[in-house]
């Protein structure tokens, strides 16, 4: 019964979703007040029945409903209950609901919180996304119902895969989504905009925050995904520029370049096309990630239930959406104008310069990750395309952007004179440099050494705090009022990019030592036997037989001693879960302010040994660190009190391009 | 004219993509397909006097098949290698890859030899001639000593009736 209310609710969701696509677009374009209004309360109506799909999808899972086939797939009974929710988005199905359920709640969000804005513009904006929702119900609808019927009704589920079994992977997919979804606003924006032919800076100041808040959402999913690969998979990498990865990764680039470019054409009206165009891809990246990962045309170690007639209808959509918002680009973006002009050197070219950069990296990264298909499909050759060209080639090109992150801040609008940028960032420079060369001598080398390489990669490191701090303190410095009541009078939107650009140089500092300085080891050790590595001793105490609710495992102790004083003991297991008989190495990890200490469980090897995986990591955490400051700047950017404000006092701007007047503010 | 750029690209990588939902990415041909077999020499598991020679094979339809004794899916395909063997003029052959002798011959007296003879690859390198990524993987090879087709992981008796008895039967 409750699976067939789910299937109801979708189909509800579907007429709904087609009512809020054309009449208030219709009603936009000729004025017709009372379908403009419609907008609004079809975006809740949409939302209820998306969500109260998702909630029978939960119920029978959370029920043991094994008459429902996407839960006899994907669940077990002696599955904790937590996991059997988290198993809804565990596969292909269920993770499309949550993928439209998200996309109706950011709906609902606009929704609710746009009072601000002329109601003919909201209406084309919900117009928009009730079609991305049209597109999903439908593939869900008929290519992909979770809530299929298994007759007769399977007397147990088959578990769910023991890999997603874990805290990590019940946030990923939610968070990731929350990201890929929330650039579909951004996108609904841009195309509202050309739709009604207005792309003033008005435009671009809506968008913002709402597009920072994806982006916050969509590095948070990343660093999870990231953190889950580590932790689960046992290789002890966190990265493998896998082409899922890269399918979530490119958005971020694009997203990134997107949030940069929406600032000038909200400070100067300048780079107007260019941000419509950046939105437009972000989005339509995320759209090609969802078709790479669930059509089969790429082989990845994240491949869902992998079937060519899904494939084909998602191209279909993704050709639908992007193409259509490609080809309304084409018509309408050479009316929109330039905006304020500005010299060769000054924040907009710099900021221009950092929209080539990052678009460029991401188009690497798509060449990369198609190529092994388009090399199939033109020459018949199988080829496999991994990190040595994604290293060789994304890292050269992100040192500009590096570099340029720390000038922008500082450098004015419409132009910025060298010797001006150069007396402000001189001590910047100072300390980077300082650091890349006394660092060196204070971390431990590692094996291999320090090699140009990392020193230029901590000079980076070092100039992406030292110019954000240095930013900081020169706008402190010397106010009436003393250095405090000057700190508290800066916008948040300012420390968040002060804490974002921090941020990416402890994310560089912490991937360079990782990756380049980790020590590790793989061997057989005797019970009681003990290694040393990196400093560390390592003593294995043997394996004893444990039971979890739905596996049994052999768990190991290791006891990890420096110097003679005791740091950690580590207790990686080895699992079979029973449902599956599948085995999993679960690996222990002592995370550290400085160092991450690793050991996984190998294969048993004759009596009472053991092979062990162990790896000394330095300054591993710095990278998940940096990442979360990133999250935490675009949480505070997207959260500035000037966008909160227009809730209250401001009158809703008028249909016709007036600019909104903003508050004088000092930079960011 | 640059504004209509962005929708021209994107219409070139839809059309690429179209076309890649035909192709199987999982699917790897073997690069030594219609080559000649690569040379063995090696010693048999059983009689380590003789030793297995391709040339020697000429003239006949024969399969190589690598195996382990520390390998679960060869011992899984190994009932339907025993079918096999010998019906229909069917020669198989093994090569024991990265394996220890005397747990190979345990192997095989346990569960069943369905080869005439298995040479004993002990470090591999023939597996490398081969081109061998995992085990178990089946050569077909021709009467003139070609590799004519490629099957890597187990047999089924699905996978013998459909895809390797036919390309035999057109050898034979």
């Amino acid at each position: 019964m409750i699976p067939e209310i789910g299937v109801f609710s979708l189909v509800l969701a579907l007429l709904v979703a087609l009512v809020q696509g054309t009449l208030p677009l219709a009603g936009a374009h000729w004025g017709v007040a009372g379908w403009v209004r419609l907008a609004r309360p079809a975006a809740l109506g949409q939302f209820v029945f998306a969500a109260m799909a998702f909630a029978c999808l939960a119920w029978s899972f959370l029920d043991n409903d094994f008459s429902v086939l996407y839960v006899a797939s994907n669940s077990h009974a002696e599955l904790p209950a937590a996991y059997r929710f988290a198993a809804v988005w565990g596969g292909h199905e269920g993770s499309m609901l949550l993928w439209l359920c998200l996309l109706t709640a950011w709906a609902l969000a606009v929704a609710l919180f746009s009072r601000q804005l002329p109601d003919a513009y909201v209406a084309r904006v919900l117009a928009v996304m009730a079609w991305l929702g049209v597109g999903f119900l439908l593939f869900l609808l008929f290519l992909s119902n979770p809530f299929t019927r298994l007759m007769p009704p399977a007397l147990e589920g088959r578990d769910l895969n023991p890999l997603l079994q874990d805290p990590g992977m019940v946030v990923h997919p939610p968070i990731l989504y929350m990201g890929y979804v929330g650039f579909s606003v951004a996108f609904a924006f841009a195309i509202a905009a050309l739709l009604s032919g207005e792309l003033n800076a008005a435009w671009a100041r809506w968008s913002r925050p709402w597009t920072v808040a994806a982006w916050m959402f969509l590095t948070l999913g990343i660093l999870l995904g990231s953190a889950w690969a580590y932790y689960v998979l046992g290789w002890g990498g966190w990265w493998f520029w896998d082409p899922v990865e890269n399918a979530s990764f490119m958005p971020w680039l694009v997203g990134t370049a997107l949030i940069h470019s929406l600032a000038v054409t909200e400070k100067r009206g300048a780079f107007r096309s260019w941000t419509v165009l950046l939105a437009i891809c972000t989005f339509s990246l995320s759209l090609l990630g969802t078709f790479l990962v669930r059509s089969g045309v790429l082989t990845s170690v994240h491949a869902f239930a992998v079937d060519p007639g899904r494939g084909l209808f998602i191209l279909a959509f993704m050709v639908a959406v992007v193409g259509g918002s490609l080809l309304l680009f084409g018509w309408r973006a050479p009316r929109i104008g330039l905006g304020g002009r500005f010299s060769v050197l000054s924040r907009e070219s710099l900021l221009l310069a950092n929209n080539v950069v990052l678009t460029v990296a991401a188009m690497a990264v798509l060449i990369g990750t198609l190529y092994p298909l388009a090399l199939d499909v033109l020459a018949g050759q199988k080829i496999s395309v991994g990190p040595p060209y994604f290293e060789a080639v994304f890292v050269p090109i992100m040192v500009p952007a590096i570099f340029l992150m720390g000038v922008g801040p500082v450098a004015r609008w419409k132009q910025a004179p060298l010797p001006e940028l150069a007396r402000r960032l001189r001590w910047a420079l100072a300390a980077s440099g300082a650091a890349a060369l006394l660092l060196p001598l204070t971390l431990p080398a590692g094996p291999r050494g320090w090699s140009a390489l990392s020193t230029f990669a901590l000079l980076l490191a070092g100039w992406a705090v030292a110019s954000a701090a240095t930013h900081a303190w020169q706008r402190f410095r010397g106010a009436p009022g003393g250095w405090l009541d000057r700190a508290r009078r800066q916008p948040r939107g300012w420390y968040g990019m002060l804490v974002a650009h921090a941020g990416i140089g402890v994310f560089i500092f912490g991937a360079t030592m990782a990756n380049g300085f980790d020590s590790r080891q793989e061997l057989k050790l005797q019970a009681g036997e003990s290694t040393a590595l990196a400093g560390f001793a390592f003593r294995f105490d043997g394996v004893a037989p444990v039971s979890g609710p739905n596996f049994d495992a052999q768990r190991a102790t290791v006891r990890v001693t420096r110097k003679g004083e005791a740091v950690a003991t580590l207790h990686p297991e080895k699992r079979i879960y029973r449902a599956r008989q599948m085995a999993l190495s679960q690996a222990a990890i002592d995370v550290g302010l400085t160092r991450d200490l690793f050991v996984a469980l190998g294969d048993p090897a004759g009596d009472e040994a053991w092979t062990l995986r162990i790896h000394v990591k330095p300054f591993m955490a710095w990278i998940w660190a940096g990442c979360l400051l990133m999250a935490l700047g675009g949480l505070l950017a997207a959260t500035d009190r000037r966008y909160r404000l227009d809730l209250a006092a401001r009158p809703a701007a008028v249909v016709g391009g007036a600019t909104a007047t903003l508050r004088p503010q000092e930079g960011a | 004219m640059r504004f209509k750029l962005p929708f021209a690209i994107f219409i070139v990588l839809a059309i690429l993509l179209a076309v890649g939902l035909r192709r199987d990415p999982k699917l790897l041909p073997s690069a030594l397909i219609d080559k000649p077999a690569p040379t063995i020499d090696l010693p048999l598991l059983h009689d380590s006097q003789q030793v297995l020679k391709v040339e020697s094979l000429r003239g006949q339809v024969w399969l190589l098949n690598v195996w382990a004794s520390w390998c679960a899916p060869c011992r899984d395909e190994l009932p339907v290698l025993l079918e096999l063997a010998g019906k229909d003029g069917v020669r198989l052959y093994g090569l024991n890859y990265k394996d220890k002798s005397d747990a190979a011959r345990t192997w095989l007296q346990r569960w069943g030899n369905p080869y005439l003879g298995s040479a004993v690859d002990s470090d591999g390198r023939i597996g490398i001639d081969y081109g061998v990524y995992g085990v178990p993987e089946t050569f077909v090879i021709d009467r003139a000593g070609r590799i004519r087709y490629k099957h890597p992981g187990p047999i089924t008796a699905e996978i013998w009736r459909d895809r390797l008895l036919p390309v035999v039967r057109s050898l034979q």
